[in-house]
């Protein structure tokens, strides 16, 4: 019969109480699993590193905001730019590509966010020099979309499948105009995988999306800084246009057929690419920062780097609490340990006479501590095992409920190559618990117990 | 010989100062297989002898030599290592553990000493002992009878040259006292193990082919009279 056999039995004679304490512990390395896991999900999400382009345009406000907006399509936009902007940045000559963005809409199946945007957002990387793989073709046509990998295995949607999208607000207003689906996108791990796109003249063509012409006069003069008067005489033209189209007759075609006026046209935020030479590629990065800096001088807009908000929130604020979470968690586990310590060494009064009896049978006084030591150890260790085998299944059971809630794209099997030294610290932790009440069972006196 | 005391001496210190001789043995044996009782009142060593006899207590002086050894000049482990090899003992109170089934109490026993645990023998042993149905009970669904024994078979199981039993028969009823002596001497002979019992029933004693009385050779008991 091997020590160990001997230290199971222990445990089984007073099975509730191991139960309880291995159970604690338990509790606590599963809570560690979950803190460590939840962190790496958070890494993995926001601490993107790399871009296809330099700079995301947008509205002034939170830069933070701007990027969970525009990249994470987890935040509502700010406030849209009038698409003239666009225009005027499109011509800038330190620009390489200049590519409008819309969003705010989402699908009526699965509540995946819609952006619409130009064919040549795919033309760009996703991150690095990693380029989209699509199956089935670009956004072409006004009606035409291009989804995610994760809508289409979610929403089970495929080439020639038509959906509609709900109206952003408080409405939750369904369009009536449906696009199709032309291209299916290849997992990119990135939030691309979670969100539909859609052709940007279609996106504006949805009745409703169009700004009210008195509106968009409104907010052209104050954008930039022109009179009510200025803005209708450049837009004559646009003006006349919608005047005739207001007052003709609408039969035999839809409303939506009509090109949407310039004027009406807004976007969320316009990502740019700065222009490099071949071999001087810090060119486009100190071009950006003039850019940027020059636009937060001005009142129109604000040109955010689209890792530096994420990567200041991950350090100073997710990554702090993150440690501090581990902190605890790590509390949590000592705390269970003094719970098995205070278990064994109370046992010890009433365990004396039971090694006294080992130890006339033969057993000597290393033998007697090794029985109380491997106790310890088998208690912490299965209670690690199990709270290692609870905290991943806990990620399991909420990554689907996390994702419905947040969009964030999760890895319910991620793991975390710090939960390597768990079970050494748990095998270490018991040791030091099991060593005072081995030091007892050692120190037992044989004819005094028996 | 199986066991030889020479010159044994212990005292205990008192809370108030000062020793208290239990023992002063000159010279006692027993010869291999020879099966004695010591007998005795309480209060007279007879404990304290048997726990120095197995080397859980070491004397404060003299010899204890187990079939040529003298196990006082062993160090504390080879002492445990020898006890758990050569000497087997069977308590009043039995002394199982309670978490251990019958078979697992004597494969514990097995256990501590070098060879390797045999579980044919140990089944063996019990079925010896008529526990045959009773293998795998735990000690509290035994009766005091079944639970005694265990012990036995237990305190025979590693083959050892000694047994000494210490009060064997206390704790079970009358019915079963000439039964668990029977099986005691039954298992020594044929084992041939030499046995020293401590009692202080007469109609046990009688049933040995020597008794000593302890008085006979404690001196500190000559000499408080």
């Amino acid at each position: 019969m091997s020590l160990l056999s001997i230290a199971f039995k222990s445990i089984r004679q007073r099975l509730l109480t191991s139960l309880l304490t291995a159970l604690s512990v338990s509790l606590g390395v599963a809570l560690m699993i979950a803190v460590l896991l939840a962190g790496n999900i958070l890494n993995r999400t926001f601490d993107l590193q790399q871009f296809g382009y330099d700079l995301i345009v947008g509205a002034k406000g939170s830069p933070l905001e701007l990027v969970l907006s525009t990249v994470y399509r987890i935040s509502p936009p700010i406030e849209n730019l009038p698409w003239r902007y666009y225009q005027q940045l499109k011509e800038n000559k330190h620009i390489a590509a200049a590519i409008p963005v819309a969003l705010g809409d989402r699908t009526e199946d699965g509540g995946f966010p819609i952006l619409g945007t130009t064919p040549d957002y795919f033309s760009i990387p996703y991150a690095g020099d990693r380029t989209f793989r699509l199956k089935g073709e670009l956004l072409r046509g006004k009606w035409e979309s291009v989804i995610g990998s994760q809508v289409a295995k979610e929403n089970g949607w495929k080439l020639g499948d038509q959906f509609r999208m709900v109206h952003a607000g408080q409405d939750d207003h369904v369009h009536d105009e449906k696009f199709t689906v032309v291209g299916v996108l290849a997992p990119t791990g990135t939030p691309n995988d979670r969100t539909v796109f859609v052709n940007l003249n279609g996106f504006f063509a949805i009745s409703g999306h169009e700004k009210p012409i008195e509106e968009a006069i409104a907010r052209e003069a104050e954008f930039f800084r022109e009179s009510e008067q200025e803005i209708r005489q450049f837009y004559a033209k646009d003006l006349a246009e919608y005047a005739a189209h207001a007052h003709h007759d609408h039969a035999g075609h839809e409303h939506h057929d009509h090109p949407t006026p310039d004027l009406q046209k807004e976007v969320t935020a316009i990502l740019v690419r700065m222009k490099a030479e071949p071999g001087r590629e810090i060119l486009a990065q100190s071009r950006a920062i003039e850019f940027s800096s020059r636009l937060k001088k001005g009142f129109q807009a604000q040109a955010v780097n689209p890792i530096m908000p994420m990567q200041r929130l991950m350090t100073n604020l997710v990554g702090n609490v993150r440690q501090l979470l581990l902190y605890l968690t790590g509390v949590i586990i000592v705390i269970s340990g003094i719970g098995i310590f205070v278990s064994i060494y109370n046992s010890m009064s009433d365990r004396r006479r039971e090694i006294a009896i080992m130890r006339a049978l033969g057993a000597d006084r290393i033998k007697v501590f090794s029985i109380i030591l491997l106790e310890s150890i088998v208690l912490c260790l299965a209670g690690g095992l199990f709270g290692i085998i609870l905290g991943h299944g806990f990620v399991i059971v909420a990554a689907p409920i996390i994702e419905a809630r947040s969009g964030l794209a999760i890895d319910p099997f991620l793991f975390d190559s710090r939960e390597l030294i768990l079970l050494p610290v748990v095998i270490g932790l018991a040791i030091l618990i099991g060593f005072l009440p081995g030091v007892t069972a050692y120190r037992t006196d044989v004819a005094e117990n028996l | 010989m199986s066991l030889v005391l020479k010159n044994i001496r212990k005292s205990y210190h008192q809370p108030g100062g000062g020793d208290l001789p239990v023992l002063d043995i000159p010279y006692f044996e027993i010869q291999p297989r020879e099966q004695v009782a010591l007998v005795g009142a309480s209060g007279g060593g007879k404990t304290t002898l048997l726990n120095i006899i197995s080397g859980i207590t070491t004397p404060d002086s003299g010899e204890v030599l187990v079939g040529g050894v003298d196990i006082t000049r062993l160090p504390e482990a080879a002492r445990d290592r020898f006890r758990a090899e050569r000497i087997g003992i069977i308590f009043q109170t039995f002394h199982l553990l309670p978490a251990f089934t019958a078979l697992e109490n004597v494969l514990l026993g097995m256990s501590f000493a070098r060879g390797k645990v045999n579980k044919p023998h140990a089944r063996e042993l019990l079925t010896e002992m008529g526990l045959q149905n009773r293998l795998h009970h735990l000690p509290r669904q035994l009766s005091v009878g079944e639970q005694q024994r265990v012990a036995i078979a237990r305190a025979i199981a590693n083959k050892p040259q000694l047994l000494l039993a210490d009060e064997p028969t206390a704790s079970v009823d009358a019915a079963n006292k000439q039964t668990i002596i029977d099986l005691i001497t039954t298992a020594c002979r044929d084992h041939e193990i030499a046995l020293l019992t401590v009692t202080h029933d007469p109609k046990i004693a009688q049933r040995f082919e020597r008794v000593v009385p302890l008085r006979e050779f404690n001196q500190v008991l000559q000499h408080s009279t």
